[in-house]
């Protein structure tokens, strides 16, 4: 955190000096370690085994929130007499089957309760299920408000938690086997050191105290991203730290407004606001779609309202009761569409077009040269960018360029290069990584041909809508089908424009996204949104955010003027709330767990609730309210379910639909590890997202043959100075001066090991390509002690590519495309890899050597893909 | 002018003579520093804005003059921040005013071996072409086992994460509205 959100780093300072103690547990040691009370190094891709160890200490030494737990998780809840665990399947669930690698997920149910998930996927055929499943449904809903029954809900609990199936019960059983040894074996930290940790976060847990963990990509890319996120959240709410200051599991993000794209989402899988875009199975049309998706209760049962006023905001008044408000304008998914299956779509020239707008994959993203080949496969290529990054060039001066595998004359792709406008040359919002709407102003206008890319999608779509409005056009060009072009002709697409350039109001766009009522005010919450098409609405999480007409996210009373909550600086989603699920800072009669850590209490005497922050519901909901049977959607929630998107109102420590790899989180080893796993007969992930054989190389773990030929582990990571992959860093004097070259941290006894000297130069080795770098020599990198070896890791930060002021190789030029199988995203995290001294070959010799490696470690079609 | 205020200006005379002993403070003032001036204080006017590059969403100022931005600090009034950037938040001005920034569309033709000029209208118009043509190659209003589509595979678009949060929409809105799927960003990767 001191190293990628130094200013963000000044809180936990804060904290440590009125006696907080800082844990730093990373690979490597970092400015963050130097200022914590404790680094605990481990081992790259282990972190379910210590989280999982941390779990087992809590439940063993009766060490949870036992009052929190009761009243606001499910670990009271009975589970299906089927479901079987990795401890009775020696390392899967029940529900595998091997042939589809995929699970069915119908025995992970509640006991009694209609089982229909991730929501709709049990009617299916197991074919459609393996779809609709490998279209990444576990991230709808963002907060994982996945259904857990279909009727009206009587879950089965046992509140002594002793029934043998309960959640808690099951949780013990699971965990029992993550033993301080076994920590120490397969993270490689010493028991002192682990048992040090465990003492420190349970005493700083319970009534009195909170406990907070921070997070970031170290725990995403990996084939089991999504379970670690899930193993911390067990914790937490065991240990009753969620809802409540000063706790939490706080997710550090790097890029401006990494959270707003994810909200308005530029991704595949996505409507704005988490609504999951229609798959072909289940979204043949509104009402379908509505069945599938929707829940009963919470906050979710009112889907119908956010997408109704979705398809109004976009196809305004072509949208209406009779045609489904165009529900069938929206295009439909049949499995994975993510950015990795697009490359290799590229590669199968299924993909002839590519815009990157403010991105970089030919540095920044897995098998940097799988991105460029899928490149050279283009009909044409958009890059938008300040400066000509990599993306932009590779058919000119391109790695493969360089090893002959490419040669600029027989690259067809046309290119074009558009410059992009700098946040100071636009108006707009970024979304930071706590939920904040902060609002930046124009400065000045744009130079030249830059532009910004709000400029660029506006001036695009009213060049094609016009385009495809023209007879003569459509004639000439043989444009005959009328019906494949109404979804962009009847879309909205008429916004005020303004200064020199005619760049859209990005004001109008904001009150668009907050939406309108029939009247065409503003709306203020989105409570408002009526199923009836009577509202409109962009993003239904940001509704509020123009309320009363006022750009919230612009508002600037100084912190010094607020409390510490500083509820008027920009705007939170959902309802400028700056802490989730805050009914549980509050025990079940609404009195806060101890006035120390206080933050909502029930007002009696005024019937509300009160305190610093916009509470989860209705602030005149009572804390002893009982809906009445029949209601749905958030009148369904009683006054503690405090967990109010989730349909249950109960904080999932056991997760009986929503994921695809497991209702609890198992510790696999990485695609590619020098180590067994000493759990389980499983080694990996079973159902792993892998790339079709012929495109991509995997090696060999332990035990296989030739996994020797690989025996480190590196991690990439990123460094204060700079900034991704480079395109906002690389180019400026300053920080290419304060970071100069590309380098790899190495430990003295791995460098004795190899005869790697301090400033020389090392090639770094995997079965996709090798690379060069500088060695640094450090003690910072610690050999750890492995099922009884000596593990040696390997850090590499990956910003560099060969443009710039500061150049070199690209970290991702040696990492694989297998994928979680929630998400999609890549195990940059853990690469099993050798390191040798000296530059890397030149040319052809490149390849050559990556061959020659391939030939050692006997590494075919096959290898690393066993399931 | 007389002797004394002449020796009065020389500042191994006031070190000696004066508080300042160590030479560090009032001592080594010169004219020179009293007539420097930040260049914050020429600026016609300040912008409120946000730092560009990681999610913790530091306040910036961004000082304007003559139409030019000539300085960014950070905004003390951010409880975020309270006023603080990191080397990258520092770098700012560099980032937005340095001459790595490129300010004219290039375009590289089919089996090119160079850049050339293109101006922007042409570009604009030339994009809109290959999006229509690419969307309708690529269409598909079933997939192969006869299911309902309505989408297009033959385009597709990375990017978002360090855009604003209307770019993303109005990106979303006209890819979804044109059929394609293929959209996203940072946050998978």
């Amino acid at each position: 955190m001191a190293e990628c959100h130094p200013v963000g780093f000044q809180w936990v300072m804060e904290a440590k000096a009125r006696g907080a103690t800082v844990i730093h547990v990373d690979p490597r040691f970092t400015r963050t370690s130097a200022m914590a009370d404790l680094h605990v190094p481990l081992r790259a891709g282990s972190d379910i085994a210590f989280l999982g160890g941390l779990i087992r200490h809590v439940l063993e030494n009766e060490k949870y929130f036992r009052e929190y737990v009761l009243a606001y998780t499910n670990a009271a809840t009975i589970v299906s007499e089927e479901f079987r665990d990795t401890e009775d399947l020696d390392g899967v669930f029940s529900g595998l089957d091997p042939r589809r690698r995929a699970y069915d997920f119908s025995s992970w149910r509640y006991e009694d309760a209609e089982v229909s998930a991730p929501s709709g996927l049990q009617e299916m055929r197991p074919e459609e299920r393996d779809r609709v499943r490998g279209a990444a449904r576990g991230e709808k809903h963002g907060s994982g408000g996945a259904e857990v029954s279909a009727g009206p809900m009587r879950i089965r609990t046992d509140e002594t938690l002793r029934h043998p199936r309960c959640v808690f019960q099951i949780l013990r059983r699971h965990f029992a086997r993550y033993t301080p040894e076994t920590v120490e074996r397969i993270c490689g930290i010493p028991q002192e050191t682990f048992a040090k940790v465990c003492e420190l976060i349970t005493e700083n847990s319970g009534r009195e105290r909170t406990t907070a963990f921070v997070y970031s990509v170290g725990w995403t890319q990996h084939t089991v991203g999504v379970q670690y996120i899930r193993t911390a959240a067990i914790l937490q709410t065991l240990l009753g730290n969620i809802g409540r200051p000063g706790g939490g599991i706080l997710a550090l993000r790097g890029h401006a407004s990494i959270q707003g794209s994810t909200d308005i989402p530029t991704l595949f899988n996505l409507l704005p606001g988490y609504l999951p875009m229609p798959h072909a199975d289940r979204g043949r049309d509104l009402e379908e779609y509505l069945r599938a998706e929707t829940v009963r209760k919470g906050h979710w049962g009112n889907m119908r309202s956010y997408l109704v006023s979705l398809l109004k905001a976009w196809w305004g008044e072509a949208a209406n009761a009779d045609n489904d408000f165009c529900f069938d304008h929206l295009p439909r998914l049949t499995g994975d569409h993510g950015t990795y299956r697009t490359v290799l779509a590229q590669l199968d020239g299924v993909c002839k077009g590519y815009f990157l707008l403010g991105e970089n994959p030919a540095v920044g993203s897995a098998n940097a040269r799988l991105q460029r080949l899928g490149m050279a496969k283009l009909d044409w290529l958009v890059v938008r960018d300040f400066s000509l990054i990599e993306s932009a060039t590779w058919w000119k001066d391109g790695p493969e360029i360089e090893t002959g595998e490419l040669r600029t004359e027989d690259i067809g792709t046309e290119v074009f290069f558009l410059p992009a406008a700098a946040h100071t040359e636009k108006s707009g919002s970024f979304t930071n990584t706590q939920r904040l709407l902060q609002w930046h102003r124009q400065a000045v206008e744009p130079a030249g041909d830059a532009r910004s890319d709000l400029w660029f999608a506006f001036e695009l779509g009213r060049r094609i809508r016009a385009k495809l409005a023209d007879p003569a056009y459509r004639e000439r060009h043989g444009l005959d089908d009328v019906e494949m072009d109404r979804p962009v002709l009847e879309l909205t697409w008429d916004y005020p424009t303004e200064g020199r350039h005619g760049e859209p109001d990005a004001e109008a766009v904001l009150a668009e996204i907050n939406g309108r009522d029939a009247a065409g005010r503003p709306l203020s919450s989105y409570l408002e949104l009526r199923p009836d098409g009577s509202t409109s609405c962009g993003c239904w999480i940001y509704c509020g955010v123009y309320a009363d007409g006022v750009n919230q996210a612009d508002r600037r009373r100084p912190g010094s003027e607020q409390d510490w909550v500083a509820a008027e600086w920009g705007w939170a989603w959902p309802m400028n709330r700056r802490i989730l699920y805050n009914r549980a800072s509050a025990d079940p009669a609404g009195r806060p767990w101890s006035e120390r850590k206080a933050y909502l209490r029930w007002d009696e005497s005024r019937r509300r609730w009160v305190g610093p922050d916009v509470p989860d519901f209705d602030p005149a909901t009572p804390p002893d309210h009982e809906p009445p049977p029949d209601a749905t959607g958030p009148e369904a929630l009683s006054g503690t379910d405090a967990f109010i998107m989730q349909a249950d109102g109960k904080a999932w420590l056991y997760a009986p639909s929503g994921l695809v790899d497991g209702p609890l989180p198992a510790h696999y080893e990485p695609q590619e590890s020098p180590f067994a796993n000493p759990l389980y007969g499983q080694r990996r992930n079973p159902v792993r997202s892998l790339p079709p054989p012929g495109r991509e190389h995997f090696q060999p773990s332990d035990g296989e043959r030739g996994a020797q030929v690989f025996p480190y582990v590196a991690t990439t990571y990123r460094l204060t100075e700079h900034h991704t992959a480079g395109g906002m860093s690389r180019w400026l004097p300053r920080l290419s001066e304060l970071q100069p070259e590309f380098f790899c941290e190495v430990s003295p006894e791995l460098a004795r090991e190899r005869g790697l000297e301090h400033l020389g130069w090392a090639t770094v080795i995997t079965a996709r390509s090798a690379i060069e770098a500088r060695v640094l020599v450090t003690e910072r990198m610690k050999p750890l002690r492995v099922q009884g070896r000596w593990l040696h890791q390997i850090g590499l930060p990956y910003h560099w590519g060969p443009n710039g002021l500061t150049t070199g190789d690209a970290a991702n030029e040696l990492a694989h495309i297998a994928l979680d199988p929630n998400v999609h995203i890549q195990e940059v995290k853990a690469l099993a890899c050798d390191i040798r001294p000296g530059r890397r070959p030149r040319g052809r010799a490149l390849r050559e050597l990556v061959e020659e490696y391939r030939r050692r470690a006997g590494i075919d079609e096959q290898t690393g893909r066993q399931m | 002018m007389g002797w004394g205020d002449l020796l009065g200006r020389w500042p191994v005379w006031r070190q000696l003579t004066g508080a300042d002993r160590t030479g560090r403070g009032a001592a080594a003032r010169s004219a020179a520093t009293d007539r420097l001036r930040p260049r914050t204080a020429d600026a016609d006017r300040v912008v409120k804005s946000i730092c560009p590059y990681c999610a913790v969403g530091c306040g910036q100022n961004v000082y304007v003059r003559d139409g030019k931005v000539v300085q960014i600090e950070g905004d003390p009034d951010s409880p975020i921040s309270r006023g603080r950037l990191c080397p990258k938040g520092s770098a700012t001005l560099q980032l937005t005013t340095g001459p790595a920034r490129e300010t004219r569309v290039l375009y590289r033709r089919p089996h090119g071996t160079e850049w050339e000029r293109l101006d922007l209208d042409t570009a604009m118009d030339m994009i809109a072409d290959r999006v229509i043509k690419a969307r309708r190659d690529g269409w598909q209003w079933t997939d192969d086992e006869g299911r309902r589509v309505r989408r297009t595979l033959g385009f597709a678009s990375l990017g978002g994460a360090t855009l604003d949060n209307e770019e993303n929409y109005l990106i979303k809105k006209l890819f979804t509205a044109l059929g394609a799927i293929q959209i996203e960003n940072q946050a998978r990767i």
